[in-house]
């Protein structure tokens, strides 16, 4: 959670103790009463948290454990003996001895009756709705008895339905004015494009001038779909043009999976986080249709390939060359999020970004190629579909300098939530399937490639690969496990001494390869800020996911989201990882086998920049 | 908006961040000022108070689309704002705004076609023992009856 509201001037911002240090000094701890059982919490805490701690349900809609305190939809109302009013929980500091009561009549009429305004004006039909029975308004109205529509239901729709972006489509219509979205966009990411619009009853969330989606600087990241408590915000569902493909017999098509996704769709399925059903996921695709099932690892080995060696020259230049048209650091290009952050907000250092493809574009652009060449089949009948944790990978594929085959590299982009759906559709249960690997030709993926669905993972199998590479020794951490690179901390530094190089990469020995890893917009702003300031000139490679936690908290991961929901994810990856047989990218049989037969002039020759490499476009921030 | 309108609408909010500085509090003077001048904050203007003060443009809109005297669209040069308020209403507020969309030919919320005059409704001015009451510009008229309406329209001129 931020810890301060950096939009709100010092005046309007909530009202806030810091909890002490030391919990022992005198007045530290305060005794309160909650429902009359007496309890003691450390000063500063709200209401909220301490009923939490105490196992007392509080319903919120507004707040969210990501984002800083709003306190505006007022269904987590509590009554607090003294005051005249009922006061929102989430936002009340504990600084004296109080009595609560959270379950009197007082507060439950008072919750049914907001519950019962926000319905007045929340137009929606539940079972047509994306987030049937996963509505957090849904379940406050059946948990609170919410029986007629006292104040009235609004009969039709008055906004329109803004489909105009490829990744995030927004129904104003079921917005219940909670600004967890705004303060995902401005606090979280640190891109901006929501805010309330108007004022009193004419408010709205709206973007700049009221302009759709595609218009404004949209990075397509979707973490507020994930915070959004209703339907108001989803993501681009691609699955009925998918079905259709499967239904048709001239069609080939393929999936391929990404890693993230496989960690997190468990939680489709009631699951609890923190579990991988890869093998299973793998049976119910192929039940589904899907003529081959992928492994995206395989690519993200591929990029580890093309991004290392790429290092590696830019590495040679500079120091060898003395060049200093060199850009260094070199930042990471997976994430599409920050493609289009950084080409909208950072457009003059766009030649810092490496220039290879995200895994999910170079696999299509080999699927394409490469596969239909082996399999014999014209690349036009191939439909390629991708299973991304990723909303802005919807609009990645739709790029239209991604065609390296001629055709579209990737025809769709499919979201964890929308895969759990078509699943379901097709009468499946997922947990309980029986196991299968991978696809050939593609079937083995290392356990690098796995790691990239965390935040560091890049980073973390890039330094495996390039460290052996130039030494010709494995990186000195146990077990392979760099550390560093690994956690939740929103930047990351580290540096890799090189010593005893192999005599190719003579002009490496005794550098100190120095890494940043950072992860959600806002950090990656910070990054860029001490570029600019001309700080990380010292720095050789810069991994940035755009969404909190990397690709395992992705704006198309199934909801909800928070940190600790986040780390078993991580948990599960890394799980999944330590167990796989290949745990480094160029030790992969199949790359070593792509680069001999499809593209025997290695890494970063011009045929692999043909299909491996992409540029970018200078977007800039203003809004035309 | 043409190039050149753009820029020295930049150069107008450069001189005007060094005057207010860089903090978010400087966001309303810089907007008041403007929509002084302009009659509108345009679009392009509060690109550039967002990016001058870094903030998102969105944030800018969103205050300018919250207070009522802030305006997103050109508006005329003088404004006419009629107190809707209820004293207001039974003092005969209806009288007054007929006189005034006869006089102007224009409705509420319009603007003439040569930009002289907007005519729009506020909430109350405080005035309520004293009405129907309007606002034009920075002056209030009170106990106004269609004729002395009329007449501090054409004085106004």
């Amino acid at each position: 959670m931020p810890d301060t509201i950096k939009r709100a001037p010092v005046s309007q911002q909530p009202f806030k103790v810091e909890k002490p240090q030391d919990l022992n000094t005198i007045g530290g701890m305060i005794s309160i009463e909650i429902n009359e059982k007496k309890v003691s919490v450390p000063l500063g805490t709200t209401i909220y948290e301490a009923c939490k701690e105490n196992q007392i349900h509080i319903p919120t809609l507004c707040h969210h454990p990501d984002l800083c305190i709003a306190g505006v939809c007022r269904v987590c109302v509590v009554e607090v003996e003294g005051m005249r009013t009922l006061q929102a929980s989430c936002s009340f500091p504990i600084t004296a001895s109080i009595k609560i009561k959270t379950t009197s009549e007082l507060v439950r009429k008072a919750r049914r009756n907001i519950i019962d305004l926000l319905l007045s004006e929340h137009h929606g039909e539940c079972y047509a709705c994306v987030k049937n029975k996963n509505c957090e308004l849904q379940t406050l109205a059946q948990e609170y008895g919410v029986d007629k529509m006292r104040y009235g239901h609004i009969s039709a729709p008055i906004h329109e339905v803004d489909n105009s972006s490829t990744s995030v489509i927004r129904d104003m219509n079921k917005c219940i004015l909670c600004r967890r979205c705004v303060r995902t966009c401005i606090d979280l990411q640190e891109v901006g494009v929501l805010e309330a619009i108007s004022r009193g009853d004419k408010t709205v969330i709206g973007t700049f001038y009221d302009k759709s989606l595609q218009d404004v600087i949209c990075i397509n990241c979707g973490q507020c779909i994930n915070r959004c408590p209703t339907g108001a915000l989803y993501s681009n569902d691609p699955s009925d043009e998918i079905w259709q493909a499967i239904d048709d017999p001239t069609k080939h098509v393929v999936i391929q999976t990404a890693p993230s996704p496989r960690a997190a769709i468990g939680e489709e399925f009631g699951q609890p986080p923190g579990k991988s059903f890869t093998p299973e996921l793998n049976t119910a695709l192929k039940r589904i249709g899907f003529d081959r099932v992928f492994d995206t690892n395989f690519t993200a080995d591929l990029t580890i390939h093309e991004e290392g060696t790429e290092l590696l020259h830019r590495l040679k230049k500079a120091l060898v060359d003395k060049d200093e048209s060199v850009k260094l650091p070199q930042f990471t290009s997976c994430s599409p999020g920050w493609i289009k952050f950084i080409e909208h907000f950072y457009p003059e250092y766009l030649d810092y970004l490496s220039t290879a493809k995200s895994p999910q574009q170079m696999f299509g652009a080999i699927i394409k190629t490469f596969y239909a060449q082996e399999e014999g089949i014209d690349p036009k009948d191939i439909v390629s579909v991708s299973l991304m944790p990723c909303s802005a990978k919807k609009f990645e594929c739709n790029r239209p300098e991604m065609n390296s085959s001629g055709f579209k590299d990737v025809d769709y982009g499919l979201t964890t939530r929308e895969l759990g759906k078509m699943i379901r559709e097709a009468g499946i249960n997922l947990p309980e399937l029986p196991k299968t690997g991978f696809d050939e030709p593609f079937g083995e993926a290392s356990g690098a490639g796995l790691i990239f669905g965390a935040t560091g993972g890049v980073m973390e199998a890039a330094l495996r690969t390039v460290y052996e590479l130039v030494t010709g020794r494995e990186v000195p951490f146990e077990n392979l496990r760099i550390e560093v690179c690994r956690g939740f901390e929103g930047i990351k530094e580290a540096s890799v001494k090189l010593e005893n190089v192999l005599p190719d990469y003579s002009f490496l020995e005794g550098v100190e390869v120095k890494f940043m890893v950072a992860h959600g917009t806002a950090n990656a702003k910070q990054v860029m800020e001490l570029l600019k300031a001309g700080k990380l000139s010292d720095v050789h490679f810069i991994e940035i996911m755009a969404c909190p936690g990397g690709c395992l908290g992705g704006g198309g991961q199934p909801i909800p989201t928070s940190e600790e929901i986040r780390k078993q994810r991580a948990k599960a990856i890394y799980a999944e990882e330590e167990g796989l047989p290949i745990r480094k990218s160029h030790e992969n049989p199949h790359v070593k086998f792509i680069y001999e037969k499809f593209i025997p002039e290695g890494p970063c020759s011009e045929l692999s920049h043909k299909l491996l490499h992409t540029h970018y476009t200078k977007r800039g921030r203003y809004i035309i | 908006m043409l190039v050149y309108e753009k820029n020295s609408l930049s150069d107008e909010i450069e001189v005007l961040i060094e005057k207010f500085g860089k903090e978010r509090s400087a966001l309303l003077p810089i907007l008041q000022i403007i929509e002084k001048r302009h009659n509108y904050i345009s679009e392009f203007a509060q690109q550039e108070v967002a990016r001058l003060l870094d903030i998102h443009p969105v944030e800018v809109y969103s205050v300018v689309s919250f207070y009522n005297f802030l305006h997103r669209y050109p508006q005329g040069k003088n404004i006419v704002r009629l107190c809707k308020t209820i004293s207001c209403d039974m003092a005969g507020k209806r009288e007054i705004e007929e006189a005034l969309k006869r006089e102007l030919g224009i409705n509420f919320d319009e603007t003439t076609r040569d930009k002289k005059w907007t005519l729009e409704y506020t909430s109350c001015l405080g005035m309520c023992d004293q009405g129907p009451a309007m606002l034009v510009n920075d002056k209030v008229y009170t106990k106004l009856d269609p004729e002395t309406a009329v007449q501090i329209i054409n004085d106004t001129k």
